[in-house]
């Protein structure tokens, strides 16, 4: 079984369901066999890639901190470019996400995208390639190839099948994770030279001289920032979310802005870990920053996507606070929101979506009162809120309980700005579910709403189960990354000499 | 046996001596219906060359051949040249598959043509080869005029003659400013021998070999479309037809920038310190000028001259570099590059409206709907030229500023990478026109085979090439290596 190279499998399975949809399925909107057929590739394949993500986790090893599942081939020999691929567990999370979330987003597009579907399906299955290829390589081409080609659909996604400003929202997107990614680009270029390879694990652990380290750190601050996005960085997100269509949304919450949070640690965090102690209480104030900011932003939101997507900055705030918090309990409860947040935002963009695919409007004031004539869709989209504002027993209260705890130890005055930003968080969305839910139905078009059908309940039906999972039982999830986040940890102490146990 | 190991050597020139002249007096006799026959056999003449080129006994492969001089150290064969006239013959010959459908459908289809692109290969051809400033100026004027030629190409269209009569006067100016610097550095040596030179040229130059290298490095500026010789560029682009544009974006600059770099790597290898400072001046505004410049153009071929603009200078970069790393990513850049541009006029020339070819930006609108193959090909090669992985264009781009952060040329890096982002915005108005805006009216695509093969042939190359681009790593080292030692 271990012999098999499953990573590269997972990782490029979806794109051979592409190549497969270009060659079998000829024939545009029109041709209904066509457009089946390249469903039908698309969710097969995802739910290969699903049941092989599934198979990865069971076979990796918890106990074992290192990288797991290795591969390695020749690729550029008189550049010493090699084509390495393996997994530890932070990064064994996000495969899983990655592939969960797809063919969920498939099953959206199923019925949200009209037109040009064959192209949507090619396009949502090479993403899912360049997310699942970024998340396993431990190679820096590599990783840069694939944290890069991740534009590519996306901006596609974005520009063909979004909103009304989408050109707008497709340039933004592009230009800014561009130019992000392209200082990280030379920042390789300059640990490629100082080093002489290009893999990720020999490099790690203070192998820069500190001058150098703090250049370098912030280069790739520059690229994990607007990924992730913090604050100043944001400013593309709502944009972008706001006009996508609902499965390029889910994937952008989902997976997308995990990329930095998963950049922050592997690179930040391992690679660079005495400019990232030099540099945490800038990243820290930032992220402080970027929770009180955008939850107030979020409070005055009209459109319920742009609501989302600021909620989604906040989280984000709080996943780079537990990271550079140093300690135990931030990392993991950074890990968990990350995880968490790609249930649940996935799931409020998913249900946003619902409703859109009715009455084609984000607008809040458009809808009210759905409470009583769509019951189902009301309860899914309540534990979903609930979850987002990490009530216990959901699997937001976990990730935010630790990260606010690794705040505490890092310096009361975080966790107490932070701690503010919870009850925000708890204000905008509680607010949100009033405005839609409740009040008086007194529009003739939302009346005539019909409640959520068979298709949407088994879209939602996995989420709910993981966020009262890792609401209920985090350990399930916390034990796969525990070892590998202690080991990320212990180094940082040994090279840096400081840091909380 | 002396004498015909240097002929044998040669053998691909006048191989295309031959052909041409033969295909010139064909031509005249059958008049304008002998077009094809003269393009195809035209096609065969690079075949023929190319494959000369690479077989024994001289051939042999690109880069395991010796070093041969020829006509009394007139012209060199080492693996520099061999390696850069592959690429030329292969940009040539795609060219003229390219162009029949086109020319025939603009009543252009004559036999003076192919005629002419022999001509001007054989021209780069003895360029590359050059050893001495004399056989340089030669190769050099006799690719020029056939571009002339062919820039107006289109004689009844006023902007054609504009764009040849505008190429003709700034060319002749740049000839004669090369001409000026020959004379002042063989004022000072005594010599116009490329070897000969080297070992004369060092140290604290006197002022007048420094004028002869400023003359010579603002004709070599002209020739790749540099900054601050930029400027005929988008109106020759612009004005002449849309393949032979193709053809100027292609192997003329793989020429010109090649014989800048044996220019300066091998008789002025001793004022490296002096050039190196025009170069990398040259290189910056290059890229900071084409990547701005694109910006605003409303013709596709104006954006692509602006595109050639900014890629001559990451392409300098390489040069400014100089070392053994820059020359193999300067060359590793122009073979890919070469591709992408042919690829991208392809997908041009195949798309026309109410049997007028398109060139304004916004004719492209909407041809997802109705052309999707033609535009997913013209998307694969606009993310290729802005440099996004996992495209051919990345690597480029990756070697060349690898080289650069390696020679401790980190902030040309940095204005490099980001030029790149600013040209991204240009490219991606391709990708939004084609995607994103509704179609206006039909397109009714050249049913030519030839074309859509040299398409889809440069955009596969542009998607798989990242998966093993060991074959061209290794010849551009070879390559490099050959010019440097030799």
């Amino acid at each position: 079984m271990t012999n098999l190279p499953l990573l590269s499998l997972v990782t490029f399975l979806p794109l051979l369901g592409a190549l497969g949809i270009l060659l079998f399925a000829r024939g545009g909107d029109e041709d209904k066999a066509a457009v089946k057929l390249a469903q039908r590739v698309a969710m097969g394949t995802s739910l290969l890639a699903l049941a092989l993500s599934i198979a990865i986790l069971c076979v990796f090893d918890a106990s074992n901190a290192g990288f797991q599942l290795m591969e390695r081939h020749v690729w550029i020999p008189s550049f010493n470019v090699t084509y390495i691929k393996g997994v530890d567990g932070i990064s064994v999370w996000f495969v899983f996400i990655s592939a969960l979330l797809t063919p969920i987003c498939i099953l959206s597009a199923i019925g949200g995208v009209k037109t040009r579907i064959k192209e949507f399906m090619i396009a949502l299955l090479i993403l899912e390639t360049m997310m699942i290829g970024m998340f396993t390589s431990l190679d820096f081409v590599l990783f840069y190839v694939f944290f890069e080609g991740v534009l590519i659909p996306m901006f596609l996604i974005i520009g063909i099948w979004g909103g009304e400003k989408r050109t707008y929202a497709a340039y933004k997107f592009f230009l800014y994770t561009f130019l992000g990614s392209v200082l990280m680009l030379v920042a390789i270029f300059a640990m490629i030279i100082h080093t002489g390879t290009t893999d990720m694990t020999a490099m790690m652990g203070g192998k820069f001289p500190r001058e150098m380290a703090l250049l370098l750190w912030l280069a790739f601050f520059a690229s994990f920032a607007v990924k992730t996005p913090m604050w100043p960085f944001h400013t593309w997100l709502p944009y972008a979310h706001v006009e996508a269509p609902t499965a390029g949304s889910v994937i952008l919450a989902g997976v997308l802005l995990k990329m930095g949070g998963y950049g922050f640690i592997r690179v930040s965090l391992q690679v660079l870990p005495e400019a990232s102690a030099y540099f945490a209480p800038l990243v820290m104030i930032l992220s402080l920053v970027a929770i009180i900011y955008a939850s107030l932003v979020a409070l005055a939101q009209t459109d319920m996507k742009k609501l989302i997507a600021y909620s989604s900055v906040a989280h984000m705030g709080f996943v780079t606070l537990g990271i550079f918090s140093m300690t135990k309990q931030g990392l993991d409860g950074a890990m968990l929101i990350m995880l968490s947040h790609g249930f649940v935002s996935s799931a409020l963009f998913l249900g946003v979506g619902v409703v859109y695919d009715r009455l084609h409007s984000r607008d809040i004031a458009r809808y009210g009162g759905m409470a009583t004539n769509m019951p189902h869709y009301a309860f899914l989209f309540m534990i979903f809120t609930l979850g987002s504002i990490g009530l216990p027993g959901t699997s937001g209260f976990v990730g935010e309980f630790l990260s606010l705890q690794g705040a505490y130890l890092a310096g009361s005055g975080y966790a107490f700005v932070a701690g503010i930003g919870v009850i925000l968080g708890a204000a905008y969305m509680l607010w949100l579910y009033r405005r839609l839910f409740y009040g008086p139905l007194d529009k003739v078009d939302v009346r005539a709403m019909p409640d959520v059908n068979r298709r949407e309940i088994v879209m939602f039906a996995p989420l709910v189960l993981l966020v009262f999972w890792m609401g209920i039982y985090p350990a399930h999830f916390s034990n796969v990354f525990s070892a590998s986040v202690d080991k990320v940890l212990a180094d940082y102490q040994v090279q840096t000499g400081k840091g909380t146990p | 046996m002396m004498m015909d190991s240097a002929l044998m050597a040669v053998k691909p020139e006048i191989a295309l001596v031959i052909f041409g002249m033969v295909l010139l007096i064909y031509g005249a006799f059958r008049g304008d219906g002998s077009a094809r026959v003269t393009l195809g056999l035209a096609f065969v003449a690079l075949a023929v060359a190319a494959i000369f080129l690479l077989c024994p006994p001289y051939g042999g492969g690109l880069g395991s051949a010796p070093v041969v001089h020829v006509f009394d150290r007139m012209l060199v064969q080492d693996g520099f040249a061999r390696f850069v006239k592959l690429i030329l013959l292969i940009a040539s010959g795609l060219s003229l598959v390219m162009s029949w459908s086109y020319l025939r459908e603009e009543k252009l289809a004559r036999p003076e043509y192919p005629v002419l692109v022999l001509f001007a290969t054989l021209g780069m051809m003895l360029m590359v080869s050059a050893n001495d400033f004399l056989a340089l100026y030669v190769g050099l004027e006799l690719q020029s005029l056939a571009l002339y030629v062919l820039a107006a190409f289109r004689r009844d269209d006023t902007k054609s003659s504009e764009a040849g009569l505008k190429y003709f006067v700034l060319g002749a100016l740049s000839s004669g400013l090369i001409l000026y610097g020959i004379s002042l550095i063989y004022g000072y040596a005594g010599t116009t021998q490329f070897a000969a030179l080297a070992p004369l040229l060092g140290g604290t130059p006197p002022l007048g070999v420094l004028f002869g290298l400023v003359f010579i490095c603002a004709a070599m500026a002209f020739k790749v479309a540099a900054v601050p010789f930029h400027m005929w560029a988008p109106d020759v682009y612009e004005g002449a037809p849309t393949p032979i544009t193709a053809f100027f974006a292609a192997a003329p600059k793989v020429a010109a920038l090649a014989l800048f770099t044996r220019i300066l790597m091998q008789p002025m290898a001793g004022l490296t310190p002096q050039w190196q400072q025009i170069i990398v001046f040259t290189a910056v505004a290059s890229m900071l000028v084409g990547s701005f410049g694109g910006l605003m153009q409303g013709n596709f071929k104006r954006l692509m001259a602006y595109s050639s603009i900014a890629n001559a200078g990451y392409a300098l970069i390489g040069l400014a570099i100089g070392k053994e790393a820059g020359i193999q990513a300067l060359l590793i850049y122009l073979s890919i590059y070469y591709l992408n541009t042919l690829g991208a006029f392809g997908v041009l020339l195949c798309l026309r409206r109410n049997g007028k070819a398109v060139e304004q930006i916004s004719d492209l609108s909407g041809i997802a709907k109705s052309n999707p193959l033609f535009a997913v090909a013209m998307v694969i090669f606009m993310f290729s030229l802005a440099g996004v992985p996992p495209l051919a264009g990345f690597l480029g781009k990756y070697f060349i500023f690898l080289a650069a952060v390696q020679a401790q040329m980190v902030w040309i890096a940095i204005i490099g990478v980001l030029s790149s982002v600013i040209a991204a915005f240009y490219y991606l108005r391709i990708i939004k026109v084609m995607y994103f805006d509704k179609p206006i009216g039909s397109l009714d695509p050249l049913a030519d085979r030839g074309l859509h093969a040299v398409v889809g042939l440069a955009a596969i190359l542009m998607l798989v090439m990242i998966v093993w681009p060991t074959p061209i790593i290794d010849s551009a080292l070879i390559a490099a290596r050959s010019l440097i030692g030799g």
